[in-house]
């Protein structure tokens, strides 16, 4: 087999692999750096579970060849919570009780936090739209678009707190 | 069948499309182009394709965005459809593109899924699809098309042998706006109305489109004679989210007070093409645009259907979609 070496950046850390032709993005997350939160639930596209943002858009990292990610920044689930301070959303998503087996959310927390840094206060159309290539077996949706919701007023809130405190200087 | 476990292929990402042409020659038959691969993974993952060489078209330069030309816009082969959703030209003057292209698949797949690759994807027959040896494939037998194939996605119109339709959603658009394919190879360049580019089984059985091989779509151009003209779009499927179009309509219509002066009408999911409702249009240039007018255009849409076994439902839903299409524009 040969390798094909790639220099990348996943979570804000610079990550070199070398990986096969035909490893996906999911396969070395998972396989070659032991980031398991991004899931297989297909393969195809259909899905979502292996959600990830790639130079900061949403792409299924199933249907990703490793090598094409070279020089590109990742970022996965792994990357939302700050230490042991889980993001707005993780937090939103156990109080409304938006998952039951939990394959499919890392999936959707990774596809709302896309929605989220381009649309602060989406609509639950605008919710339901962005999250469209999400499937979840067990919770049905609604739960999830609640905590969405209730996850951007957390961030409105923050971003508001954060602006008042630069303006006291 | 073995899912998830592509066969062995050597990966290229040539920087010109020099290097690509090349990379065909060497590898002949072997070779698969691949741009956004939202439909090539699939077809390696099934191991009903197994290229040799995966020729991947992303680090071409001078192949995204979209440009104003003299006469309207041209859309780079690998622009995305994400791309083209909010690319503010395209919005302003070509709505039903828009309006296509947010219906494709799911925000995911629109992210990195390129407009060449959804013109190009191959047919969802899941016969086909799965690898067997129908005649699409090579073999001699349509399984669609037999007593006891399921066929209820299969087409009403311009059946040869293989009864597949065209998945593409931008492609009706595309015709109803009369756009151009730019091809290029190592010959050169040629350029191929939209509605010559998509063609059916009479024509190239394994092949839905024109490209012959060593041929890289490069560009789309769209022509300025229906720029901001009444548009409407609108696909059913059986699930609200991502899906593929059982039938879908895109129509272009130019109205001056009230007076339908021009239109193009296309269906996508009847026929392995888009297909474009002559007839229709026929029936309602120079028209007033109501009620009456749409009827009159929905009754001559379906002529000339051959319904397979269990794609009847099919015709009431192209009448309903271009009454609608004709009304709402
Ligand atoms: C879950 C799922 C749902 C989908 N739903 C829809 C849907 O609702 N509507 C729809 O229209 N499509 C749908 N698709 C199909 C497909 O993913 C998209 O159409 C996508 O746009 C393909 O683009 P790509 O660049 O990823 O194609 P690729 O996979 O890179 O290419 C597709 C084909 O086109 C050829 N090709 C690509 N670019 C060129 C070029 N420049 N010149 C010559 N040949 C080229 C390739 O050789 C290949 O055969 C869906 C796919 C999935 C997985
Ligand atoms: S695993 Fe990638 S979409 Fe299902
Ligand atoms: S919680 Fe089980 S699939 Fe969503």
């Amino acid at each position: 087999m040969k390798g094909i070496a790639v220099s990348t950046t996943v979570n804000g850390d610079a990550v070199e692999f070398v990986c096969d032709a035909r490893e996906t993005l999911l396969d070395v997350l998972r396989n070659h750096l032991g980031l398991t939160g991004a899931k297989e639930g297909c393969g195809t596209g259909d899905c979502g579970a292996c959600s990830v943002l790639l130079d900061g858009q949403l792409v299924c990292s199933c249907l990703v060849l490793g090598a094409e990610v070279e020089g590109r920044e990742i970022e996965t689930v792994e990357g939302m919570a700050d230490g042991d301070r889980l993001h707005p959303l993780q937090k939103r998503f156990l109080e409304h009780a938006a998952l039951q087996c939990g394959v499919c959310t890392p999936g959707f927390l990774v596809a709302a936090k896309a929605l989220l840094e381009r649309n602060s206060n989406p609509s639950e159309s605008e919710i339901r739209y962005a999250l469209a290539g999400n499937l979840c077996r067990c919770t049905g949706y609604d739960k999830i678009v609640h905590a969405v919701h209730a996850a951007a007023g957390d961030l409105r809130r923050q971003q508001k707190a954060r602006k008042k405190r630069k303006a006291a200087g | 069948m073995l899912k998830d476990m592509m066969t062995r292929f050597e990966l290229y990402r040539p920087t010109a499309l020099a290097d690509a042409y090349e990379l065909i020659d060497q590898f002949g038959a072997g070779a698969w182009l691949m741009a956004g691969g939202q439909d090539s993974l699939d077809w390696f993952k099934d191991r009903a394709k197994q290229p040799r060489a995966v020729i991947e078209l992303s680090q071409i330069e001078g192949m995204t965005g979209v440009r104003e030309t003299a006469d309207g816009v041209e859309i780079g082969a690998l622009t995305t459809l994400a791309e083209i959703e909010e690319n503010a030209l395209v919005r302003e003057r070509y709505g039903l593109l828009v309006s296509a292209a947010s219906h494709v698949a799911s925000p995911q797949i629109r992210n990195v899924g390129t407009i060449g690759g959804n013109l190009c994807q191959d047919t969802r027959c899941w016969y086909y699809r799965a690898g067997l040896s129908c005649y699409r494939a090579g073999g001699n037998i349509c399984y669609a098309d037999s007593p006891e194939g399921m066929n209820r996605e299969h087409c009403l119109f311009g059946a040869s042998r293989c009864v597949a339709v065209s998945p593409s959603d931008t492609a009706p658009a595309l015709v109803a706006l009369d756009a151009s394919m730019v091809v290029s190879s190592r010959k050169g360049e040629r350029v191929v109305r939209a509605e010559r580019f998509f063609v059916g089984p009479d024509v190239d059985i394994q092949r839905m489109t024109a490209l012959q091989p060593g041929e890289i779509l490069t560009a789309i151009r769209i022509p300025s004679a229906f720029s901001s003209a009444n548009f409407y779009f609108e696909k059913v499927a059986e699930r609200k989210t991502w899906d593929f179009a059982l039938v879908s309509v895109a129509a272009a219509l130019r109205i001056e007070s009230g007076t339908i002066r021009d239109a193009r009408i296309v269906c996508g999911g009847v026929e392995c093409r888009p297909r474009r409702m002559r007839d229709a249009e026929d029936a309602i240039r120079g028209r007033e645009q109501n009620a009456e007018t749409a009827g009159a255009a929905a009754r001559r849409s379906a002529g000339g259907a051959r319904p397979l076994r269990y794609n009847e439902y099919k015709i009431p839903l192209v009448e309903n979609l271009v009454t609608r299409a004709v009304r709402d524009a």
